[in-house]
């Protein structure tokens, strides 16, 4: 039995009410849909907005992350005035103040093998809005597990990608990529840099998505990945097929249940913030400045690029 | 000469190099061809046993070589190649 619509909400929602491949009914369905949302950045931020303002009533929320000024370029669902809250909250603040009807649940923490059942499980459908490849293998595994969409987004410089991973009907992340780059082939947003307007492109692909399959509606990304290029503005296609012999979805998997994936890539799981260093292995601009003025005996070796040092 | 495309991640390799005119008449010399013109490319692109990397995928057109040949896909001279590889950015 689906949700009736109040007085507010039908008009609301009037724009969705006159097309005919939404209308009441689809609006309704709508309202007693869910979708939950990994990562609040800049994938993340145009997910989130698109489907609050569309009446999906029960948006999930999941980072762990601060607002940081850098990150305004392109997460848009985050204001000057949230600097230094949590992303999270920052994000369910926009979103209830856009549309207050609905229910969001923030989740602050990592999503790892050990909360991401009990956190997706409420949901109709996963968007991978992450940053990293151990998330995107996790978000991966859970929807083949549990028989969940993923509507999957991913950005570089000025390019994109955009599918969705339906393993019941087509392939997997998995299927495309059965394993992620080691350590160091391929930088994240943080160290290679990203158009801020890049994913708000893909990302509202991926909540464009996600709507049409809340609603049942259209041919969706399933089996197909787009290719977009903002340079040359073009989007392209490439066919995508089920891997027969697909670790997680194929004929006889041999992962069964989640795991984590933070030892092996290239891309830190857990410390993607803008200014962050990996544990261990680096060291911020202060802490450099601070080894210079007591006169540590170091060997600086400048790597950066023309570009970089223009900064 | 078929033309090999190449992704944003992979250009600083190419000396940003968008498309790449390859020899060969099969994927895998065109590849080698590749990796000839930028030795650099050859660690992202395959293993020391010389097969693609599993996070490298080659698009004949809008089919994957894996579902067509593989390596041993015979191009034609007009053919179009493109790499897609894995991107985590968001």
């Amino acid at each position: 039995m689906l949700p009736e619509l109040s007085r507010e909400e039908i008009l609301r929602y009037s724009r969705h009410l006159l097309i005919p491949e939404v209308g009441l009914d689809g609006q309704r369905k709508l309202k007693a849909s869910s979708a939950l949302i990994i990562g609040t950045g800049g994938l993340g931020s145009p997910v989130a907005l698109y489907l609050a303002a569309a009446g999906v009533g029960h948006i999930g929320l999941v980072d762990y992350d601060v607002v940081d000024e850098s990150n305004l370029q392109r997460q848009i669902v985050h204001g000057t005035g949230m600097v230094g809250r949590l992303k999270v909250d920052s994000a369910r603040t926009r979103l209830l103040d856009l549309n207050p009807a609905i229910q969001v649940d923030a989740f602050n923490e990592p999503f790892t093998s050990a909360n991401a059942m009990k956190i997706a499980e409420p949901f109709d459908v996963i968007i991978d809005g992450t940053d990293n490849f151990p998330t995107r293998y996790l978000i991966n595994d859970l929807c083949v597990l549990t028989g969940k969409p993923n509507v999957y987004g991913a950005i570089y410089r000025f390019e994109g990608q955009a599918s969705v991973f339906f393993a019941k009907e087509g392939p997997c992340y998995r299927c495309l990529f059965p394993e992620p780059p080691p350590p160091g082939l391929v930088p994240s947003c943080a160290d290679a840099g990203v158009l801020g307007i890049l994913p708000g492109t893909i990302g509202t692909i991926q909540a464009t998505e996600a709507i049409k399959f809340l609603l049942g509606i259209g041919s969706s990304l399933a089996g197909r990945l787009l290719l977009y290029n903002a340079l040359d503005m073009s989007f392209e296609y490439v066919k995508l097929k089920k891997n027969p012999n697909c670790k997680v979805c194929g004929s006889h998997p041999e992962i069964t249940g989640l795991v984590d994936y933070f030892e092996f890539c290239g891309v830190p799981g857990l410390d993607h913030a803008e200014g962050k260093m990996g544990a261990g292995w680096g060291i911020t601009a202060l802490q450099l400045a601070k080894k210079r003025k007591r006169g540590d005996k170091i060997l600086l070796i400048d790597v950066r690029e023309p570009h970089e040092l223009a900064i | 000469m078929p033309t090999l495309k190449i992704p944003t991640p992979l250009r600083s390799y190419t000396n940003g190099q968008t498309e790449v005119p390859v020899s060969g008449t099969t994927v895998e010399q065109a590849i080698q061809s590749l990796m000839t013109q930028f030795p650099p490319l050859r660690p992202h692109l395959t293993n020391s046993a010389g097969q693609l990397r599993p996070f490298v995928n080659l698009f004949l057109g809008e089919d994957n070589i894996k579902d067509l040949k593989g390596l041993d896909t015979p191009l034609g001279p007009d053919d179009i190649l493109r790499l897609v590889p894995s991107v985590a950015g968001g």
